[in-house]
C-alpha cells in the first residue's frame, strides 16, 4: 500500500520542512561549501592575506608521499576496525539472543562503551596499555613481550584499532540483536528438523537473513572508522610514532589547526569526503545487490 | 496620564542603563593555557588585580594546551571575536610577529596608554626573545622557563651513587644511567619536550647553530642546521642508550614527566616549570641541576634559552580596553607579584628587581636548586646561537623532529639519516612560512 501524505496547499509542507532544511544547510551544506572554497585558496594564519591558487593545493597533497602513506594506513585501520567491530558485535548478539535470564543486564553492559566519547575511550586504552603504568601494558612487559607502543608503530596501530573497535561493538550488537529477533523461529526449526546443525543453520539461514542489517552496519562502521575515530587517535598516539597511526582525518586536523594551513587542510577534507562517498557508493552498488530484503 | 507613566518608565530604563554602564568595569578577556597549580596562580593574579581597582576586570579563560590556545585565538581573530590578552608559547612567536595587522605590540600599547614602561627593568635574556632587533618589546614575558635536569635522590642511593652529586657531563649521565639500570631501576633517564631539550636547548648549550641567520633572528630565509656532527653524535648516543633503557623515550611533550614522578626513571631533563608538579606529587627526595654537556665541545656550556610563554595583545580592540590591559601589565610587572610567582611555580622572574628581591630574601639558600634556571640562562652573554629561536611553523617542525627521533630511537633509522630527513622536511616548512609572510 502506498503511503503518501497529501497537503492542501504548499505553505504548510514548506514550513514543516524548514527546521530540517535549516539544520542541514547550516551544519552540512555551508561548511562543505566553505571547505570547497578554501581548498582553492592559499592564506596566512590570521586570514589577513589570501589568494586564489586553483588546484595547486590538491596537486601538492597528491604528490606528497606522506599523504599516500596516510591513505594506506586509513584503509588498513578502517577495514580492521569495521571487521573487528562487526564480527564481535555479531558474536555477542548471537550469544545474547540465546540468553533468557539477565538479558537486559547484558544488553546494557555491552552497549555502554558506545556512549563514551571517543577522546575518553582513547584515554582509557592509553592508560590500560601504557608500557610504564598500564595494567595490560606492564603485564605484557612482565611476561617478556617488548611492549612499547610509543616507539613501535605496529603496536600503536593495534592499540588504536582495539580502542576504536571496542567503542563500536555495542552499536553493532544492538542492531544485530534486533535483526536476529526478526528472523522467524519457524525457519530455524524447520532446518533443525531437516537435520541441519547449529553452524549450518547460522551460516545458511541466519546470516543471509541478517544481510540488510549487516550491509547497513558495514556502511556506518566504515564512516565511523574514517571520521569518528579522530578523538582516539589524538589522545592515544597523536598520529605517531613516526606517523604510524596518522589517518586522513587526523591529517586534516593537524594541517589545518596546528599547521594553520587552511587551504591544504580544506583540500584534504574535500578528498576525504570524496573517498568516503566513493566507498559508500561502491558498497551500495556491489554489496547491496546481494542483500536479500524480506 | 498614560504619557506620564510611559515617560517615567522610559526614563527609569535609560537611567538604569547608564547607571549600569558606568558601574560595570570594562571586561578584559585573558586566554591562557595554564593547568593545575599554575592555573590557580593565574586566577589569583586576575582576582588580585580586579580587587585592586574598579575600572577594569580581567577574566581569565582556560583554552587548552598552548597549541590549542593559540589556534583558538587565531580562529577568534578571524571571526572578529578576539580576546584582549592571549598567552602564546615561545614557539608561536614568529607567527605572531609576522601577523602585523593582528597584533598590538606591547611597547606601543604602553606608550599609547601613557603607562610607565622601562624595557631595561626586565632581564635581557628573557625579554630579548620577545623583542625586535632594536630592543622594542612586542609581547610581555609571563611564564618563562628553561630546561634543567632533575634527579631522584632515593634511586641514586639505591644504585650506590652519591645522592647529592648529579651528573655534570653527558658521559657522566650515561654512566650513571647504566648504574641505575644495573641496580634494577626500570629506566636510567628520560627527557620531556624531546625536540626542545635534546636539540634546541642542546644546540644553545653547546653554542651550535640550530638554524642559520642567527637561529632565525636575522630573517625568514633561515634554514635548519642541526644535522651537524655533534648533535648527530648525541642523538646516536641516545639511540644506543635506548637499547638497554638507560635512556627511555617517553613521549613528545610532558608525558615523560609521569615516568620520573612515579619513580620509574632516575633522572629527567625537562622544563623548570615542572618543579611545582614534582614538588607536590613526588614521593621521594629530588634535586635540580644544570643540563649536562659534552666537555670536548668548545664553548660548552654556553647558556640555555627560555621556553614558556608570553602575553600578546590582539589588535582591533577599543582604546579603553587597551588602557586596562596596559594597567594590568604594569600590575603584573610589580616586584612583589613576580617574586611570588617565581617562588610558587617553577617559572622565572622577568624583572631584575624581582630576581634581586628573591635572592635577598634568602629563598635560594633555603631552596637549593631553585636558582639553577636563572643561573643557566645568564651563564654567559648570549651568542647568536643561544638567544633563542625565531622560526616560523616551529610547532610543526618540532613534530617533524619528534617523528624522526622516534624512528631513530626505534632503530629504524640511523641518527644521521633521521636528522638529515628532519632538516629537509623542516626546511620545506620554513620556506612555506617565508613565502606566506612576504
Amino acid at each position: 500500500m502506498e503511503r503518501r501524505a497529501i497537503f492542501a496547499g504548499r505553505l504548510l509542507p514548506a514550513l514543516l520542512l524548514t527546521p530540517q532544511l535549516t539544520v542541514t544547510i547550516v551544519f552540512f551544506i555551508w561548511p562543505a561549501a566553505q571547505a570547497l572554497l578554501q581548498s582553492v585558496r592559499r592564506e596566512d594564519a590570521f586570514g589577513l592575506s589570501r589568494h586564489f591558487v586553483g588546484l595547486d593545493n590538491f596537486a601538492a597533497i597528491l604528490a606528497d608521499p606522506f599523504y599516500l602513506a596516510s591513505v594506506e594506513i586509513s584503509f588498513v585501520f578502517g577495514f580492521a576496525v569495521a571487521v573487528l567491530a562487526l564480527a564481535l558485535g555479531l558474536l555477542f548478539a548471537v550469544m545474547a539472543d540465546r540468553v533468557v535470564r539477565g538479558a537486559t543486564f547484558y544488553k546494557t553492559v555491552l552497549l555502554m562503551p558506545y556512549a563514551i566519547a571517543p577522546a575518553i575511550a582513547g584515554v582509557l586504552w592509553l592508560f590500560l596499555f601504557n608500557p610504564s603504568f598500564g595494567i595490560v601494558g606492564s603485564a605484557l612487559r612482565r611476561i617478556g613481550i617488548d611492549w612499547n607502543f610509543l616507539l613501535d608503530g605496529r603496536q600503536a596501530l593495534l592499540v588504536v584499532t582495539l580502542a576504536a573497535a571496542w567503542k563500536q561493538i555495542g552499536y553493532n550488537f544492538l542492531f544485530f540483536l534486533a535483526g536476529l529477533q526478526a528472523i522467524p523461529k519457524s525457519l530455524l526449526e524447520a532446518a533443525a528438523l531437516d537435520g541441519a546443525g547449529r553452524r549450518r543453520r547460522f551460516w545458511r539461514i541466519t546470516f543471509p537473513l541478517l544481510a540488510p542489517t549487516s550491509f547497513f552496519l558495514l556502511v556506518v562502521n566504515i564512516v565511523y572508522a574514517f571520521f569518528d575515530t579522530f578523538g582516539i587517535i589524538q589522545n592515544v598516539t597523536g598520529g605517531g610514532p613516526d606517523k604510524a597511526t596518522e589517518i586522513l582525518v587526523f591529517r586534516v586536523w593537524y594541517d589545518g589547526v596546528v599547521g594553520l594551513d587552511i587551504g591544504g587542510s580544506a583540500a584534504q577534507s574535500v578528498i576525504l569526503m570524496a573517498i568516503v562517498i566513493a566507498l559508500t557508493a561502491a558498497q551500495f552498488r556491489f554489496v547491496e545487490r546481494r542483500v536479500h530484503y524480506t | 496620564m498614560k504619557c506620564t507613566l510611559l515617560a517615567a518608565a522610559m526614563a527609569k530604563v535609560v537611567v538604569a542603563t547608564i547607571g549600569a554602564a558606568s558601574a560595570d568595569p570594562v571586561e578584559l578577556q585573558w586566554w591562557h593555557a595554564m593547568t593545575a597549580k599554575n592555573a590557580e596562580v593565574v586566577n589569583k593574579i586576575a582576582a588580585d588585580f580586579n580587587a585592586s581597582q574598579s575600572e577594569y576586570k580581567v577574566v581569565p579563560v582556560f583554552k587548552g594546551s598552548y597549541a590549542e590556545t593559540m589556534n583558538a585565538g587565531i580562529a577568534a581573530f578571524r571571526a572578529g571575536n578576539a580576546p584582549d590578552i592571549i598567552q602564546i608559547f615561545e614557539v608561536g612567536t614568529a607567527t605572531m610577529m609576522a601577523a602585523k595587522g593582528a597584533v598590538k605590540p606591547v611597547y606601543q600599547l604602553m606608550e599609547d596608554a601613557g603607562e610607565p614602561f622601562d624595557p631595561k627593568a626586565y632581564l635581557p635574556s628573557v625579554t630579548g626573545y620577545y623583542s625586535t632587533a632594536d630592543g622594542r618589546m612586542l609581547s610581555l614575558p609571563f611564564n618563562s622557563s628553561t630546561a634543567i635536569t632533575y634527579w631522584n635522590k632515593a634511586l641514586f642511593k639505591k644504585a650506590e651513587l652519591d645522592p647529592d652529586k648529579p651528573p655534570r657531563t653527558w658521559p657522566e649521565t650515561f654512566a650513571m644511567a647504566e648504574k641505575l639500570r644495573a641496580a634494577g631501576v626500570p629506566c636510567g633517564f628520560t627527557a620531556g619536550w624531546i625536540s626542545w631539550t635534546q636539540l634546541e636547548q642542546f644546540s644553545a648549550w653547546h653554542n651550535l647553530p640550530f638554524a642559520s641567520k642567527a637561529d632565525g633572528f636575522d630573517g625568514t630565509d633561515a634554514r635548519l642546521k642541526f644535522n651537524n656532527p655533534t648533535v648527530v653524535r648525541h642523538i646516536a648516543n641516545l639511540a644506543t642508550a635506548e637499547k638497554d633503557r638507560s635512556f627511555d623515550y617517553g613521549g613528545r611533550t610532558t608525558e615523560p614527566e609521569g615516568k620520573f614522578l612515579n619513580g620509574e626513571c632516575g633522572m629527567i631533563q625537562t622544563s623548570s616549570g615542572a618543579y611545582g608538579i614534582f614538588k607536590s606529587g613526588a614521593k621521594f627526595d629530588f634535586g635540580a641541576a644544570e643540563l649536562p654537556y659534552y666537555p670536548d665541545v668548545k664553548g660548552a656550556p654556553q647558556n640555555s634559552i627560555i621556553g614558556g610563554a608570553s602575553l600578546w595583545v590582539l589588535a582591533g580592540k577599543a582604546p579603553k580596553e587597551y588602557k586596562g590591559v596596559a594597567k594590568f601589565f604594569t600590575f603584573l610587572s610589580q616586584t612583589g607579584l613576580q617574586s611570588d610567582l617565581h617562588e610558587k611555580t617553577g617559572y622565572l622572574p622577568i624583572t631584575k628587581a624581582a630576581y634581586e628581591a628573591v635572592k635577598e630574601s634568602g629563598f635560594y639558600d633555603k631552596n637549593p636548586g631553585r636558582e639553577i634556571p636563572v643561573l643557566q640562562l645568564t651563564r654567559k652573554p648570549p651568542t647568536q646561537n643561544s638567544r633563542g629561536l625565531r622560526l616560523g611553523n616551529l610547532v610543526q617542525i618540532r613534530n617533524v623532529i619528534a617523528e624522526d627521533l622516534e624512528a631513530i630511537f626505534a632503530g629504524k633509522e640511523t641518527a644521521q639519516a633521521g636528522l638529515d630527513d628532519a632538516v629537509k622536511r623542516g626546511n620545506v616548512l620554513l620556506a612555506q612560512f617565508e613565502h606566506n609572510t612576504r
